[in-house]
């Protein structure tokens, strides 16, 4: 499968040898978006991260470095729902010329009261429309690399694909009474409803916001009357709150789930797939038998 | 729903509960006086520059050891009694006031944390990793705030008279001691260890609303300083309990809750306390005659 992507790009790059040069140059707001443009654009694309690994795109500020790393692009990736809300201000002071492509057109948001919950990519599917959608923009902005582009994503969708079922083989295996978990923020939502494990957690959708005795008491009290089994970490998050719920309850810290960020090359989630595939292992540690 | 269920309830039910009304009640007892010396010296903003002051030090911390509390704290402790002392001895030794020269000196130390964080080149937030909360009061943040407590009253009982002298009439002072200038620097020293483990432990809001409101309101009711304190303590004990019952009660988050329980309490010390209250003013009680 591997040498047969090899195959399609070393052809591509034959066909269009006068393009070899310039590499389209395109931003991506964050770290996993930024994977799967690479992914799709393979060498014909040089893609620059806003907020990189490790990093939390909720509360972060752009500096001026940012502002000029958006100057020379031509497209600028973001998720959209609500996501990056630093976004603007930066488009405006850096006056950059690059197309916003929003990646999670054609994503159904999940709502939590008025606003969309913006963490889409936690479900394969939805990933599947980013994919979709960023190789569209790339093929509008690049016309002569499109035969690269839709050779990448083909064969990112298949590896997709075997990843959604993946995961679907894994959860099936877990009984579905002890298909719940609690994490340190409300970023599995899509991941909840696209493969059935209920998530609850005390901080709201972004880490910004302050959980309220009422909910905390709430919490230990359904993990309490539903025995639920397993609470888990995040990368970016502040983990006492977590750690004293745990301590309240009796349910085990079972490791760390990676929401918004991946992590380095040397963390175990250095790309989407990696990603997902981290996190399926986790849950399927602590909630199987 | 009865008075049990809503005042004695959350804290008989669940741990966390309990935890942060300990956690107040140390608070309330070493920042409410601190906070009463903040006032009469005018200093009561140097809270909030603290919490920019000690951005180089948790940065230096998280350099070193990565996401580490413990060497965060200790980077941003180290960091805030440099730039206390700092200006604490620019202030003494020259004609600059000592809110002009804490402003340079935390400025200078802000610009230098964000300094610092930007080579690195990270996105956290490290000031929103350090910063705690009052629901999440683990050992070691519940023994951090218990020691502050303990040292802050041991300390402030050693330099209580030159602190009361100086605080009334510095002028006075120096020419019957020497104390004033280390009595000074010994309490900026206070004021820094318990902003910042109020940091680590409660969040900026919480340590330094705490330390600040009560002796507000405080200022309404005594005249002396023993019984400012006093006052202060209690209400913000008060402030913090009712805080709590308030957040479990109406979903609103802990600490704002808290702070909005002090804030009502001090707009009533404004409008009827007994010192200088509003009312008092507008209608004086009949003055005693001989």
């Amino acid at each position: 499968m591997r040498r047969l992507w090899f195959i399609a790009c070393i052809v591509a790059l034959v066909a269009a040898p006068l393009h070899a040069q310039d590499r389209l140059d395109v931003v991506a707001s964050f770290s996993i978006l930024a994977d799967l443009v690479k992914n799709v654009g393979g060498d014909r694309g040089n893609v620059t991260t806003l907020v990189g690994p490790n990093g939390d795109v909720h509360v972060y500020t752009p500096a001026p470095s940012d502002a000029r790393k958006n100057a020379g692009a031509r497209i600028l990736f973001v998720n959209g729902l609500g996501l990056e809300g630093w976004l603007p201000r930066l488009v405006q002071s850096a006056g950059n010329k690059a197309t916003i492509v929003t990646v999670s057109n054609g994503v159904a948001p999940l709502k939590h009261g008025s606003d969309a919950d913006p963490h889409a990519w936690q479900s394969i599917p939805n990933v599947e429309i980013y994919v979709a959608n960023i190789r569209d923009a790339l093929i509008a902005a690049d016309p002569a690399d499109a035969a690269v582009f839709r050779a990448n994503a083909a064969h990112y969708l298949t590896e997709l694909d075997s990843l959604d079922a993946e995961v679907r083989a894994a959860i099936a295996k877990i009984p579905p009474e002890r298909r719940k978990v609690i994490t340190t923020h409300n970023a599995f939502g899509y991941f909840a409803a696209a493969y059935g494990v209920e998530f609850l957690a005390p901080v709201g959708v972004s880490t910004e916001t302050e959980p309220s005795a009422r909910n905390i008491a709430a919490l230990i009290q359904q993990i309490k009357a539903d025995k639920i089994p397993a609470v888990f970490l995040e990368n970016l998050s502040d983990d006492r709150l977590i750690a004293r719920i745990a301590a309240e309850t009796g349910a085990k810290a079972r490791g760390i789930l990676y929401s918004d960020a991946l992590t380095d090359e040397k963390g175990p989630a250095p790309t989407y797939i990696d990603l997902i595939r981290h996190n399926i292992k986790a849950l399927t540690s602590a909630l199987g038998n | 729903m009865s008075l049990y269920a809503a005042l004695v309830a959350p804290f008989t039910d669940f741990e966390f509960m309990r935890r942060a009304l300990a956690a107040i009640i140390a608070l309330s007892l070493g920042g409410a006086p601190i906070g009463v010396f903040l006032m009469l010296r005018r200093m009561s903003l140097v809270g909030d520059a603290m919490a920019h002051a000690i951005l180089p030090g948790a940065a230096i911390g998280f350099l070193l050891y990565g996401l580490n509390l413990l060497a965060m704290i200790l980077g941003g402790l180290i960091a805030g009694f440099l730039v206390a002392l700092l200006a604490g001895v620019v202030a003494r030794s020259t004609g600059l006031k000592e809110d002009a020269s804490l402003a340079t000196f935390y400025l200078a130390s802000l610009a230098l944390g964000v300094t610092i964080v930007s080579v690195k080149g990270t996105n956290i937030d490290l000031l929103h990793v350090l910063f705690g909360n009052i629901l999440a009061m683990d050992d070691q943040a519940l023994l951090v705030v218990a020691f502050n407590a303990t040292i802050t009253m041991l300390v402030l009982a050693v330099i209580y008279r030159p602190l009361v002298i100086e605080s009334v009439d510095p002028l006075f002072l120096r020419t019957v001691s020497r104390a004033g200038t280390p009595a000074h620097l010994a309490f900026l020293a206070l004021v820094v260890i318990n902003l910042v483990s109020g940091f680590q432990a409660l969040g900026t809001l919480l340590s330094v609303g705490l330390m600040i409101l009560p002796a507000g309101t405080a200022r309404f009711w005594s005249r002396d300083v023993t019984g400012m304190i006093s006052v202060a303590v209690l209400a913000a004990m008060f402030s913090g309990y009712a805080g709590l019952v308030l957040s479990f009660q109406t979903r609103i988050p802990s600490g704002p809750a808290i702070i909005l329980v002090a804030a009502v309490l001090y707009v009533a010390s404004v409008l009827f306390g007994s010192v200088g209250g509003l009312v008092r003013q507008l209608f004086p009680g009949r003055h005693l005659e001989a």
